[in-house]
């Protein structure tokens, strides 16, 4: 440094000036000089913007909770504006009673809370054959996590009262994709949530405005936004979104359905492609994300050397059931390139597995399902790429 | 216990929501289609995305083909290859094609267009004639190639075990590198750097028009894109339409009466259009009832202008 900081030495326009008065953005905004932190789209993956899907900056975050504003979208039929008093829901088949709640109903049934993320199955799809994209944003951002505010699913049903012979849910939207899935009626009893606030604020339009399905630890296509309608079926509809999609072909073409679950995953979130290490060798904050369907992160491992050698790294707090969990490795660099990999344990033991590992399993057809250890190639300049390794 | 809240539904209301479709035909509704008609409204409604002959435009799914491509690399999973269930397709096209415009398909046209898309496939033959009382004759080739998911016999009890945390492998080399693809978007930021957008010498309409229009063609975009990197859809393309000839866009497919028109797209063709498309010109294919307010016109025409 040469002589003294004119940023000290010298008075600012902000230390002279006034700022912005409290009502110039009655519903805040990031300031302008975060800009970069934004969803980001794939323009290849898919045919148009109205059906597709867009990437949550998680390279750029810390902590947990997503912010609504940058949390991924992903609409089969485009967000629909649907307004509280036209909201309807109803609950027929296999029923007592066949229901229709309005919005103001819901708020009177006795309400829950929790914190889940929500992960779009084809999360890391594309790096199936091999890696493809360089950002942790586009390798596993179709991913957030918020905390919901909503009514208990089977709160609902039990006002409709189930029949013995119902065994499953048809849930839908009132978009037009309706987007209809099948869920097993034990799923529904046990953790899922009819929400209408995430993160404190009512649901984003994006995110299925004014109620949305919250489907724990399950692939994101079940969490049925401007949900619309429950169904109580003897079986599955088996839809276009549950056969035709988000069913897994394996190596010998057979596929498997009804992978509702998203394994225990993790990911670097910096340093990596889109985070360069700018500050040359010494302390250095590694941090990243894990999460698992099947319940608590209860650890992570941490990797420079390509898996060689394995350190377990801080969780910022106790891992949640069914919730992303932050943590954080204090590494004092030596200034070599480093191999990145982040290795998550939830509660149940499950291990996250390499990418070949998984290849080995299922072959490189699956598309949804990928939580395979990702690699970061750190180089001495402090730039990263997404690699693959033997 | 219940609490009371909520009324109940209506014989009507459920009839109206309530139209999905079993694997086992149940909720199909009395109907028929033949593969000729299917043709003809498969022409008309899904062909801009979907190809002729069902072979997917663009990124656009393919319906038809893919035989035999499930155990290859990148299989071409389509309604023949892959659909375990006749129920889905019937039931998909009934509720929620085409798309930009869904429902608006009969029972019997919905018939038809499956009959086509099972005859797009070779499943049945050109005579053929889809109804709910043959329907669940009709096999899919790859109704056996499905499993339960068997994660938890297959890989839980692989993937649960101590992990290594020390000299767990002798070397590690890079095999593969994203960069070799380059298939990221670049970021904004950057492109903005490199790519200064040009200030256009002429004045634009008032900016507040504008943004009006393209609030309005909000309503347009169900069927057409406009902008950068917009392509034909169930509309054609919208870009640089002041000034051009009706029915010469590229690529898509027109109505014999757009194509025939001989008409230029100037404010007051658009204008009149834009009122009323099946009156202006009869037999063209948008079906769209019209804007009612003139105010409205104006500010997409302004949007239209502004998209060159």
């Amino acid at each position: 440094q040469d002589g003294p900081d004119p940023l000290i030495t010298e008075v600012q326009d902000w230390a002279r000036y006034t700022g912005a008065g409290v009502d110039e953005t009655p519903y805040g905004l990031p300031i302008r000089f975060e800009s970069d932190v934004i969803r980001r789209n794939v323009p290849w993956l898919t045919a148009d913007p109205i059906s597709s899907i867009n990437f949550t900056p998680i390279h750029a975050l810390d902590g947990t909770i997503t912010p609504a504003g940058c949390a991924f979208e992903r609409h089969h039929s485009g967000a629909i504006e649907l307004a509280k008093p036209d909201y309807r829901l109803m609950i027929n088949g296999l029923v007592d009673r066949p229901l229709v709640f309005t919005y103001a109903d819901l708020e009177r049934f006795p309400r829950q809370s929790g914190v889940y993320f929500c992960e779009c199955a084809a999360n890391s799809g594309m790096e199936w054959a091999g890696a493809q994209l360089n950002g942790s944003q586009f390798t596993h951002g179709m991913i957030h996590n918020m905390e919901y505010v909503g009514v208990p699913l089977k709160t609902l049903l039990a006002e409709a009262g189930i029949r013995p012979e119902g065994k499953w849910l048809y849930v839908e939207g009132a978009d037009a994709s309706s987007n209809g899935r099948s869920i097993p009626l034990e799923k529904a009893l046990d953790d899922c949530m009819v929400a209408f606030k995430a993160n404190g604020e009512a649901l984003r339009k994006e995110h299925g405005y004014p109620v949305r399905l919250v489907v724990p630890g399950w692939e994101g296509n079940l969490w049925i936004k401007w949900l619309r309608r429950i169904e109580v079926t003897p079986g599955p509809v088996e839809s276009r979104e549950e056969t035709s999609k988000y069913t897994d072909t394996l190596d010998n073409g057979i596929s498997r359905k009804w992978t509702w679950v998203m394994d225990a995953k993790s990911v670097v979130t910096a340093p990596s492609p889109q985070v360069p290490v700018r500050h040359g060798k010494g302390p250095l904050v590694i941090t990243g994300l894990a999460w698992s369907g099947r319940g608590a992160i209860t650890r992570v491992d941490v990797s420079t050397d390509g898996g060689r050698n394995w350190r377990t790294a801080r969780l910022a707090a106790l891992g949640q059931r069914m919730a992303m969990t932050r943590f954080w490795l204090d590494h004092l660099w030596d200034g070599e390139e480093m191999l990145l990999q982040s290795r998550a344990m939830d509660e149940t033991g499950y291990v996250q597995p390499t990418k070949d590992a998984l290849r080995e399993i299922r072959g490189e057809n699956s598309v949804y399902h990928n939580n395979g250890i990702q690699t970061w190639w750190v180089r001495k300049d402090g730039s990263a790429e997404n690699v693959e390794i033997s | 216990e219940p609490l009371g809240l909520g009324r109940e539904a209506l014989p009507e209301e459920i009839a109206a929501w309530d139209v999905d479709v079993m694997p086992d035909g149940t909720g199909l509704p009395e109907g028929s289609g033949d593969v000729a008609s299917g043709e003809g409204l498969f022409q008309e409604k899904c062909a801009a995305c979907h190809g002729d002959f069902a072979e997917g435009l663009d990124n656009w799914p393919a319906l038809a083909g893919g035989e035999d491509t499930l155990d290859h690399k990148d299989p071409v999973k389509t309604v023949g290859s892959y659909w375990p269930h006749l129920s889905t397709l019937w039931d998909y096209v009934h509720r929620s094609m085409p798309f930009g415009q869904a429902q608006i398909l009969t029972p019997d046209e919905t018939y038809a267009i499956t009959a086509y898309i099972l005859y797009s496939n070779y499943l049945v033959d050109e005579d053929f004639v889809l109804s709910d009382r043959n329907f669940s004759e009709i096999e899919m080739p790859n109704a056996g190639g499905f499993i339960v998911d068997d994660r938890p016999e297959t890989e839980y009890p692989v993937f649960t075990a101590e992990p290594c945390m020390r000299d767990c492998k002798e070397s590690v080399e890079i095999t593969m590198h994203a960069s070799v693809f380059d298939v990221t978007p670049t970021d904004p930021a950057d492109k903005d750097k490199t790519d200064p957008v040009s200030k256009t010498e002429e004045p634009l309409p008032d900016p507040e028009l504008i943004a009006a229009g393209e609030k309005l063609f909000a309503k347009c975009k169900a069927c057409h894109m406009i902008g950068e990197g917009a392509k034909n859809r169930v509309g054609p393309v919208l870009n640089g339409t002041l000034g051009r000839e009706a029915g010469t866009r590229d690529g898509y497919k027109y109505s014999p009466a757009m194509i025939e028109s001989g008409i230029t797209w100037t404010e007051e063709n658009l204008r009149a259009f834009l009122a009323d498309p099946k009156g202006f010109l009869p037999g063209n294919k948008m079906s769209f009832p019209g804007v009612k307010s003139s105010g409205d016109i104006e500010a997409i025409i302004a949007y239209l202008r502004a998209q060159p």
